[in-house]
């Protein structure tokens, strides 16, 4: 019975605690890691890919799962830069674009998973790679930037708006100047939002129902297909928000950015079954588990750990979390394995 | 008689706490068709897993002509000479691959065979096996693209590729249509000439007439019955299937008030004869029947499920047809559906949030949840309905299945309905447990109708004040639930060619 309870605390408070010794060693012993600047350094370095892995996560919720999201990103960030300085739009007109074109896809992949009966992962699977090259075409796989030259020989006018770029680089003074990036303050936002409705609402309590048992849920009435497209738009439109916030940031349409996107915020989102023992996918846990690789990072970094060590350091925690919650679980649940 | 082909002796299984097998002895011989009949949770596909390696018997004898049997697997079983061909055609047969390849994959995993697959040589074999079963397909067309039918032909041509000393077909109509299954039936007739010993599991009537040379009745983990005489005992096997101790009815039937749900010619399925009934305020109507004589179509067609082929359905006067489950519960039609731990229970969930989950909105302000009423609400349940556990936010796996059950049936019995379907809700329920929910449902039965579906009569005696006897889709009896005829209720249950060699 002992030997339970202990088994239980740890999978319950293990990452957690694992989290806080984390912070505690890099305090200790990287010089600089302890302080308010370099804790926001952190944030703004998962603020993106953990508003993706927010996203995903309300596809593993009901059951499903989007590999397209680090595409739909991509496509946001060359969509936003293509309208502010090929069409010469303002910076409202790109973000409602971007958001428009995040549920469409969204919309797209809900429909081919619920009415089409493709499998998530190859519907999502096909969609990544559908939009992989449409971002290219309207450049010819060129990366756009102020004054490049096009098709026909004339010269690219449009800018990044302030406002637009106010979004990557404004930052917001919190006890110090200039403090915390709005990107930061959007993935908190997020991810609150995000806690509440999954965790608190009716809403959220039916998506998980369906991923639980989805016929059970369908015979109560729920209305399971509405949810499945759902999840998977509050996943592009995600997913294209962090695409707009890393366009406002490098200030221009990349094409080469964002390559890490999709696996960093998946690998958050399965990291983030381990907190709190939850063994699901969860909102609070997704937070977590994008925060825990950004600090295992920046206190590597800091630690003087090459940078080509980063991935694998991922990895590893990912595969760690993953025996947590599902070895550990299956022991605590006893006859629940196979 | 011919030869003995098996022979059980005591044989006995058990899961956990769970007796399955209490010593069953049986001899099945060569040339001959046994029709095994059981209601759910009788043994049957415990016992057929035992003889095809899935499961050890816990004790008993096995002896397959002659010599001793005790197969280490699946494959070993088909080694010796029993091949069984399961209730789900697809497990017999691989889809994505042609005909011939089905027909000879067997041999594929066979020690000694090559490395490299000889197609020329394989399709010949196929051929072989395929003129000798009488199929007439193409052995290189996708299994996939064939029918139904075909695809059952060729499940059991794989396993008469084998040639087998004993073969069991489970359920192997279920899927098919009555042409089909005819079909079926003359492959039946073919192998019997050929010596085989067959082992034939169904529920229908119909097929048992058409093919049994004796009938072996299971209930609760025995023998119960075994006819062989001519002409066979047909009323004789179902009662000994559904028991002979019918449980003491302490029910006082009501008439009920105003009827609530009209079912006028309603088809349940394209060539099944219309059926129509009214069920009125406060009153509970059991629908009793075989499997497969249509209780769950005519329950999900209430619930908005299903399409019938004909008819109409009127609730409260109107017209009424329901495009899905939301809508029925909408409307005040609640079901709670049969095998629950794939349809009801939400694994992940406790009792309270498995018990409000189809009235969350009742319990939720601006969406947002209200954790205090939901619990509040189920703890209230709890204490109805009787569920033992240790509080609401017991993981709904912790409970038993009767304590499952009732989490299941409370749900519905959170809100006011106007018809409440239950379908098969004493399935897997000890007798305590079906006691306690049968009276609660009884208890709280004013205000709606309520529609109970059940295979088995005595728990249909236990719950309903009419009986609705249901065969091949048909209404086949009515009674009222006071000091029933039970010969003649059974008689309707087990099919209407029944009635007279009864009367005579």
């Amino acid at each position: 019975m002992k030997n339970n309870d202990a088994l239980d605390f740890a999978i319950r408070y293990g990452f957690l605690i694992l989290l806080g010794g984390l912070a505690v060693f890099f305090s200790l012993y990287a010089s600089g890691f302890a302080s308010p600047r370099s804790a926001v350094f952190i944030l703004q370095s998962v603020a993106i890919t953990g508003i993706l892995a927010l996203g995903v996560t309300c596809t593993l919720v009901v059951g499903g799962f989007d590999l397209s999201i680090g595409s739909v990103a991509t496509s946001a960030l060359m969509l936003s830069a293509y309208t502010m300085v090929i069409l010469e739009q303002s910076a409202f007109v790109a973000v409602a674009l971007c958001l428009l074109m995040g549920a469409l896809v969204g919309l797209v992949n809900g429909l081919l998973i619920v009415k089409m009966r493709v499998p998530d992962l190859l519907a999502t699977l096909g969609m990544m790679f559908l939009l992989i090259g449409l971002q290219r075409i309207p450049t010819q796989g060129n990366s756009i930037a102020t004054g490049m030259s096009l098709e026909d020989g004339s010269v690219a006018e449009g800018t990044f708006s302030a406002a637009f770029l106010w979004l990557g680089r404004h930052r917001f003074d919190l006890f110090l100047d200039r403090l915390v990036p709005v990107p930061v303050v959007v993935f908190l936002l997020i991810a609150v939002l995000i806690w509440l409705f999954l965790g608190y609402t009716r809403h959220g309590r039916l998506m998980y129902a369906i991923g639980s048992n989805e016929r059970a849920a369908g015979l109560v009435g729920t209305n399971v297909h509405r949810y499945k497209i759902v999840a998977y738009m509050i996943s592009g439109m995600l997913a294209s928000v962090g695409g707009i916030l890393l366009a406002a940031r490098l200030g221009r349409g990349d094409i080469a950015s964002g390559n890490n996107l999709l696996l960093d915020s998946v690998a958050a989102a399965l990291i983030g079954f381990a907190v709190l023992g939850a063994a699901r996918p969860n909102a609070f846990g997704t937070a977590a588990g994008a925060l825990f690789v950004g600090i295992l990072l920046q206190g590597l970094t800091m630690m003087n750990a090459p940078y080509y060590m980063q991935d694998f350091v991922k990895g590893a925690v990912l595969v760690a979390a993953l025996v947590f919650t599902f070895y550990l679980s299956s022991r605590r649940g006893g006859r629940r394995t196979a | 008689m011919s030869n003995v082909t098996l022979k059980l002796r005591g044989l006995e299984k058990s899961f956990g706490q769970n007796h399955v097998l209490k010593g069953i002895d049986l001899e099945l011989r060569s040339g001959e068709v046994t029709a095994l009949m059981g209601a759910n949770g009788a043994g049957k596909s415990t016992l057929v897993k035992v003889l095809c390696g899935y499961h050890f018997a816990d004790a008993g004898a096995i002896e397959l002509a002659g010599a001793a049997f005790a197969p280490t697997d699946a494959a070993d079983a088909i080694a010796k000479g029993v091949v069984t061909v399961h209730q789900s055609i697809d497990d017999g047969v691989i889809p994505d691959l042609d005909v011939a390849t089905n027909l000879t994959l067997d041999r594929l995993t066979e020690p000694g065979v090559g490395f490299f697959v000889n197609d020329g040589k394989l399709r010949r074999q196929a051929r072989n096996v395929a003129e000798s079963m009488g199929l007439t397909m193409d052995v290189r067309m996708r299994v996939a693209d064939l029918d139904v039918a075909d695809r059952q032909m060729i499940a059991i041509a794989r396993a008469m590729a084998r040639s087998p000393k004993l073969l069991i077909l489970d359920e192997p109509t279920s899927s098919l249509s009555s042409s089909e299954a005819e079909r079926l039936f003359a492959l039946i007739d073919r192998l019997r000439d050929e010596g085989v010993a067959i082992l034939y599991i169904s529920h229908r009537m119909s097929d048992i007439r058409r093919v049994a040379d004796r009938i072996v009745s299971m209930r609760d983990g025995a023998i119960s019955g075994l006819f062989e005489t001519e002409p066979l005992d047909y009323v004789g096997a179902v009662n000994a299937m559904l028991g002979h101790q019918m449980t003491e009815v302490d029910i006082d039937p009501v008439a009920g008030g105003e009827p609530v749900l009209r079912v006028e010619n309603l088809k349940l399925f394209e060539d099944s004869k219309a059926i129509g009934f009214e069920a009125r305020e406060g009153e509970v109507v059991a629908f009793t029947g075989l499997l497969g004589s249509g209780k769950t179509r005519l329950a999900e067609i209430i619930y908005g499920l299903a399409e019938p082929h004909g008819g109409r359905l009127l609730l409260d006067g109107k017209h009424y047809s329901p495009n899905g489950a939301g809508d029925a519960v909408h409307k005040g039609v609640f079901m709670s559906p049969k095998d629950r731990s794939v349809n009801a229970v939400v694994p992940d969930f406790d009792i309270a949030n498995n018990m409000t989950l189809p009235f969350l909105g009742a319990f939720s302000g601006l969406s947002f949840l209200n954790d205090r009423m939901q619990r509040q609400a189920c703890d209230g349940m709890i204490d109805k309905i009787g569920v033992v556990c240790q509080s609401n936010a017991d993981d709904i796996n912790t409970l038993s299945g009767g304590n499952q059950q009732k989490v299941m049936i409370g749900r519905w019995l959170l809100k006011a309905s106007r018809v409440l379907l239950l379908d098969e809700p004493f399935q897997g329920v000890d007798i305590g447990a079906r006691r306690d929910i049968g009276h609660y449902i009884r208890q709280t039965a004013k205000g709606r109708t309520t529609l109970v579906f059940v295979a088995e009569i005595d728990e249909a005696l236990e719950i309903a004040d009419r009986i609705i006897v249901l065969n091949e889709a048909a209404i086949a009896g009515e009674y009222v639930n006071r000091d029933i005829d039970l010969n003649s209720l059974v008689a309707d249950v087990s099919g209407p060619g029944e009635r007279l060699a009864l009367a005579g």
